[in-house]
């Protein structure tokens, strides 16, 4: 009982780990099935087959790729207009500056299906409703994602004290050199958070996606229609692959950030 | 009102004059005047301090000359030229600042290698590693400011700052964030680098004790216009004004009506015992005035002891209150007129200590009294000393 007690914490802590990561493993798992059908999803027997022959499920590689493409372009643009919003909104006064937040705001907090739709009568009325496809989904992708740029910058830069700023001008640095020397190097890590949140949301969007694609397909709107037909195993190799490019992503931070938090012990 | 104290003899011709010159500098934010028409003659070469509680306009001061904030009027010159809208980085000017403001993400050494990479200097390695031997951090280019103490932090910051041999270097509250012990350390430190090199150095600080020993010239700031400015002993022996008098040590300001004036002296009937002022020392026109006497100039003695002071001699005291601090003694003593005065006795070994409810006579040389506008608020600047 006194053994329950002390090491409560600790057995929830893992049945939640565990509860996290079962989806996760199946998926690492599956990566590997060699199934006997294609409706029933259970481990049938051990193969290489849907790592060597990745591209083997037809369409899969092209809407991966386009997701891929889409998730580049559309952090690419976020990140920098999102960054240059953020710099506005924490450094200058302007008029509407609040309203310019709330606004900013809004999209985080509107449902999906709202902005999908929204969006695609948007694109109706302004006459590309025969052009749905790759550009309308990056312009969506766009929006959605400079939001979380910003936020994420905004509170980066409002950490730092301008001070450095004007040590930095009053050692003779010009406002471009301040920015390339000091302000930029400072906020650097807020901007690098902001383009990894930018892709992944990107990458596995659905809703809004899926409403402007036109004939477009990416790949979270392959896995969605292959479901109905049976997931080919590949997906899951797919899913591994993310996952471990994911985790060297965070590991790897977290070991660079350690080292620097040592360096400034 | 406070006096405006009269500036060092300007020069009259601007562009011959070499040191920093501040006129008519005025800066507002919004409807609030932080610095009102401010005249400044600070000498090349010169530790010059702006000593002033907080809020008292030193630090906008400071950086209307760093260029880090516009002066709403009045022009800034240095060394003939006007550098009063001039942008930061084109000013010869650097500042310590008050947190240092490190490069965190730059070792020590391209902290202190940044003023001269901006500006292209030749020898950097070389200069960059003279400045760190001469504030004894040779050791610690590699490091990041981060892993160096407070007080290695701050001879980084007078280091970055220095390197660049600027006209004029602006200290500001550099040794605010360092214990007392290393703060003593680093003053004499400072003020040998001063020497060393030849700057003029401007000081701004709430601490009169850090600026009377450091600076030649102390300006003593309140409510953004300056009240006093002169050498760190005029400023205490001869103050112009109550906050002056009060906010550098403690004084004694006891009310009195002005009977004569001569060449030299002055009298005034205090609460009926005349006392006499030297008119070099007397700062009212008034008929009334400001008798003000510093705690540890007055004599404490037996009632009609002959004290050692031929002149100012005032009887019927008692002692209300004695604390002993080791190399004195602090009296606070009720005169007849229901005043509290303070009495700071050397323990010399001399004189016997008093003790609370004695009667006791106060007496002190008029060489050493001054006399203040009476119109000023006797306590101003009292309760501001030292945060």
């Amino acid at each position: 009982m006194m053994w329950l007690r002390r090491n409560i914490v600790l057995i929830l802590g893992l049945l939640v780990l565990v509860y996290t990561f079962i989806p996760i493993f199946v998926v690492v798992l599956m990566s590997f099935n060699d199934p006997s059908s294609r409706n029933v999803y259970r481990f049938d027997g051990f193969t290489l087959d849907n790592w060597t022959n990745f591209c083997g499920p037809a369409g899969m590689c092209d809407a991966l790729w386009k997701s891929v493409q889409i998730g580049f372009l559309a952090t690419l643009v976020a990140t920098i207009l999102g960054t240059l919003a953020a710099f506005a909104l924490v450094r200058w006064d302007f008029a509407f500056r609040s309203s310019t937040n709330l606004l900013i705001f809004l999209p985080m907090a509107a449902p999906e299906i709202v902005l999908g739709s929204s969006l695609l009568a948007l694109f109706v009325s302004a006459g590309f409703a025969g052009q749905l496809g790759f550009w309308t989904i990056l312009v969506a992708h766009i929006m959605f994602c400079l939001s979380f740029v910003v936020v994420t910058v905004r509170s980066r830069l409002a950490g730092m004290s301008d001070t450095l700023e004007q040590a930095a001008m009053d050692l003779y640095a010009t406002p471009q050199q301040t920015f390339w020397r000091v302000t930029f190097p400072l906020v650097f890590p807020g901007i690098l958070g902001a383009a990894l949140l930018s892709f992944s949301l990107s990458f596995d969007d659905f809703i809004i996606t899926n409403l402007n694609a036109g004939t477009e397909t990416t790949f979270p709107m392959y896995v969605w229609g292959a479901a109905q037909r049976g997931v080919p195993m590949q997906v899951n190799a797919v899913g591994t692959l993310m996952f471990v490019v994911s985790v060297v992503i965070v590991v790897g931070g977290e070991l660079n950030n350690r080292r620097r938090q040592r360096a400034l012990a | 009102m406070s006096q405006v104290a009269e500036t060092a003899t300007p020069t009259e011709d601007d562009a011959t004059y070499d040191g920093l010159r501040l006129r008519g500098v005025t800066k507002s934010f919004g409807s609030f005047n932080a610095v009102t028409d401010l005249d400044l003659d600070i000498p090349r070469g010169s530790f010059f301090a702006l000593l002033g509680p907080s809020g008292c306009g030193k630090t906008t001061t400071l950086r209307m000359v760093a260029g880090l904030e516009t002066p709403t009027a009045g022009t800034i010159t240095l060394a003939g030229q006007d550098i009063t809208y001039a942008r930061p980085y084109r000013r010869p000017v650097n500042t310590v600042f008050q947190n240092y403001a490190l490069f965190p993400h730059l070792d020590i050494f391209e902290n202190v290698a940044f003023g001269l990479k901006r500006r292209k200097v030749k020898g950097i390695e070389e200069k960059v590693r003279e400045m760190l031997d001469l504030v004894e951090l040779d050791t610690q280019a590699r490091k990041r400011p981060a892993q160096l103490s407070g007080g290695q932090q701050q001879r980084v910051a007078l280091a970055r700052a220095l390197i660049n041999e600027p006209e004029v270097l602006l200290l500001d509250e550099p040794l605010g964030a360092l214990d007392l012990k290393l703060r003593r350390a680093m003053q004499i430190e400072l003020k040998r680098i001063q020497t060393d090199v030849g700057l003029t150095f401007v000081h701004v600080t709430h601490d009169q004790e850090e600026a009377m020993t450091m600076a030649d010239t102390v300006a003593v700031m309140n409510l953004g216009v300056i009240e006093q400015m002169g050498a760190p002993q005029d400023l205490y022996e001869n103050p112009e004004t109550t906050f002056v008098a009060n906010f550098l040590g403690q004084s004694n300001l006891i009310e009195g009506a002005i009977k004569s004036r001569s060449a030299d002296i002055v009298v005034a009937d205090m609460n009926g015992i005349d006392v006499s002022i030297p008119a070099g020392r007397s700062h009212t026109d008034g008929d009334r005035g400001w008798i003000g006497i510093r705690p540890e100039k007055v004599l404490i003695g037996d009632p009609g002891e002959q004290l050692d002071a031929p002149g100012n001699s005032v009887p019927g005291g008692v002692v209300t209150d004695v604390s002993f601090v080791g190399v004195s003694t602090q009296y606070l003593v009720r005169m007849p007129w229901g005043q509290e005065l303070q009495v700071f006795q050397q323990n010399t070994g001399h004189r016997r200590l008093y003790r609370t409810g004695e009667s006791v006579d106060l007496s002190w040389r008029p060489e050493y009294a001054f006399l203040l506008d009476i119109s000023q608020d006797a306590s101003a600047g009292a309760d501001q000393v030292d945060d």
